[in-house]
């Protein structure tokens, strides 16, 4: 690693408000009954204890995000012809995300590979990207939900992060893991703490070999592809859910989106916004045809994304970080490990007992 | 992708229509330029290839150019009137302005199928991407063996494209026939579901490719016919149609597994078809 910068814990607020003049800051914030990354307001501090409800993703692809905006006018000509003026829209905020997890870390590097995949770029998404700094606190004290280190990461991880900050007593270190963050951090006014890298990596170190070691899931891919067709296995871990969404919009790693337009008098703009996969709408054609029309075959396909599709486009890499939000935060307690870990072990039916 | 202005991939080419053509009661065909000079001389796109329409202010939906890349005058897409934005492109005419955001997706192996005999065989609105192909054919008909076409519809008056049939069924260096569900007494063709009629035409495999789209339940009994008939998976070709949004495989709607119909298809032959999850 590079650089590396400390700071007291109780100078931190002043740190974010310092660098609040020239970046939006985004960090975890308590509202109400849940934790979310809000814009940093020092009057109400922020909140590192545990994993916040929501993942920092809006950071870089926002719920509700204008890709372009459009107006139609009247021309001269005879007879009258409507003109259309549309013009992009490009952001251009500078960022930083203090008080990501390595899992939500890891996650952009999931949405990484999608929305910056050589020559296919997403704009809007590189942009961001490009001017936001990942400051990401590793974990003290990983909760029951949690399954990092399952899925390929674990609670002391840099990967996708800029910057990775580790708790010694009264201190943060802060070490630059990209030239980004190397970039950033040199421009901060901390004191050095090269001295204390060491004792950062053990500190995660021991944070890492204290977490409960369950069954790796990142032999998922080949199992979970080849149940494809198992449809009693879908149509049991599917049975209970209410398709309400909240596992994908609380995911660090789901992407998919909805474009739709929003007009008024003739002007409006081209929006992008999270969408759901368990919708029933989301593939409904307008023909009245619906190729993922069942709550089983909508969940074979969330499932079957984050454990087969994804990884094999991605040479293997899942796209489920093992955050654990979708476990803890799901009404009706559908947990996803255990559709995975059901997935590994399950034996198809033979043929001749099942009912064809 | 193409030569979109700014490298992004959610800004459509501006473009004017230029002409509307009522095929049926349903279909419509917009003929449309863009309207950058350099940016319709630049554009390219093979056979088989797709664009996404915009209406500003109603959002966006995918179609197939069918034109071929030989009859570069304009762009041509065919749309059948079935939802939001398909019945706000059938209000629109001659200079309305809209947004292309194409070529998307792979194209028909056109380059392979040289020197081969070509099927087509095209249910309803599903002609509207073999025209693409069978154009870029008879522009280049002496890179092709025999071209057999077989268009049906439901009735006579659902037959897009009529004012080129004449045409087709004139040609010596192709030959067409023409089927309907239901019949009327003028009408001079064949009646009878498009596989049965396909089984009585009876194209030889031998050094063929079988190219069809239509309805879904057209195109699996067209398949079965092929079989019957001796085509080999490999030697079946079609091309799928899915919802999209983005149409450049990031947004998680038209996948079948780890494919994406907007860019590892829309055209699939019926071997890498039955590779496929079955999730049409």
């Amino acid at each position: 690693m590079g650089a590396a910068r400390c700071i007291k814990k109780d100078a931190l607020l002043t740190w974010l408000e310092e660098v609040g003049k020239s970046r939006l800051v985004l960090a975890p914030r308590a509202q109400g009954k849940s934790t979310a990354f809000l814009p940093f307001d020092p009057a109400k501090g922020i909140s590192l204890s545990g994993l916040a409800t929501s993942s920092p993703k809006q950071a870089l692809i926002p719920r509700h995000e204008a890709l372009l905006e459009f107006r139609y006018t009247k021309t001269d000509q005879v007879p009258a012809q409507t003109g259309l003026a549309v013009r992009e829209l490009i952001p251009n905020q500078p960022t930083l995300v203090f008080g990501a997890r390595p899992c939500d870390a890891r996650g952009f590097t999931v949405l990484d590979r999608v929305y910056d995949a050589g020559a296919k770029r997403d704009v809007y998404y590189c942009a961001r990207r490009d001017k936001t700094i990942v400051a990401t606190v590793a974990c003290t004290e990983p909760a029951d939900t949690c399954f990092c280190n399952r899925v390929g990461g674990g609670p002391g991880d840099s990967a996708g992060s800029d910057i990775l900050v580790t708790e010694l007593d009264q201190l943060y270190v802060l070490e630059a893991v990209t030239q980004r963050g190397e970039a950033f951090l040199l421009e901060q006014k901390l004191p050095d703490a090269t001295e204390l890298a060491d004792k950062a990596q053990a500190a995660r170190a021991a944070v890492r070999a204290a977490m409960p070691e369950g069954d790796s899931l990142l032999g998922a891919p080949d199992k979970v592809g080849a149940l494809f067709d198992e449809m009693p296995f879908w149509d049991g871990v599917a049975a209970k859910c209410l398709s309400c969404g909240a596992c994908s919009y609380l995911c660090p790693t789901c992407y998919c989106f909805n474009i739709t337009d929003e007009s008024k008098g003739g002007q409006g703009v081209r929006v992008r916004t999270w969408d759901n996969c368990m919708s029933f709408q989301f593939t409904l054609e307008g023909s009245g045809h619906n190729p993922r029309a069942t709550k089983s075959q909508r969940m074979r396909n969330r499932v079957g994304h984050k454990f087969c599709y994804y990884p094999t486009l991605h040479d293997g890499a899942l796209s489920c970080v093992g955050c654990g939000r979708c476990i803890a935060h799901c009404p009706v307690s559908m947990d996803i490990r255990r559709i995975v870990s059901k997935a590994l072990t399950y034996e198809k039916a033979a043929k001749e007992h099942s009912n064809v | 992708m193409s030569e979109n202005p700014g490298t992004n991939l959610y800004l459509p080419f501006m473009a004017t229509i230029q002409e509307v053509v009522r095929e049926t009661q349903n279909i419509k065909t917009f003929r449309v330029t863009l309207n950058d000079p350099e940016q319709m001389r630049n554009f390219r796109f093979a056979p088989g290839q797709v664009g996404q329409l915009s209406v500003f202010g109603v959002g966006e939906s995918t179609f197939v150019i069918n034109s071929p890349p030989t009859r570069m005058e304009y762009l041509q897409f065919s749309v059948m009137r079935v939802g939001e934005l398909t019945t706000r492109l059938h209000k629109l005419r001659k200079g309305d302005q809209i947004g292309v955001r194409a070529p998307l997706g792979n194209s028909f192996p056109f380059e392979d199928m040289k020197g081969k005999n070509v099927v087509f065989v095209g249910g309803g609105i599903g002609m509207a991407p073999l025209r693409t192909l069978l154009l870029y054919m008879l522009d280049n008909r002496t890179d092709y063996g025999d071209i057999t076409l077989l268009y049906g519809a439901r009735s006579p008056s659902d037959m897009a494209f009529s004012y080129e049939l004449p045409d087709w069924l004139a040609r010596k260096d192709m030959s067409t026939v023409l089927t309907v569900d239901n019949g009327t007494p003028d009408w001079a063709h064949k009646v009878g579901l498009i596989p049965n009629v396909l089984k009585e035409m009876n194209p030889s495999p031998e050094n063929s490719v079988a190219v069809t789209c239509g309805p879904p339940i057209m195109i699996k009994f067209t398949i079965q016919a092929l079989h019957a008939l001796g085509f080999q998976d490999e030697q079946i070709i079609t091309t799928l149609e899915k919802r999209m949004k983005c149409g450049v495989g990031i947004c998680g709607r038209c996948n079948i597994g780890s494919k994406y119909v907007c860019q590892d298809g829309p055209v699939f032959t019926y071997a890498q078809l039955r590779e496929l999850p079955n999730e049409l």
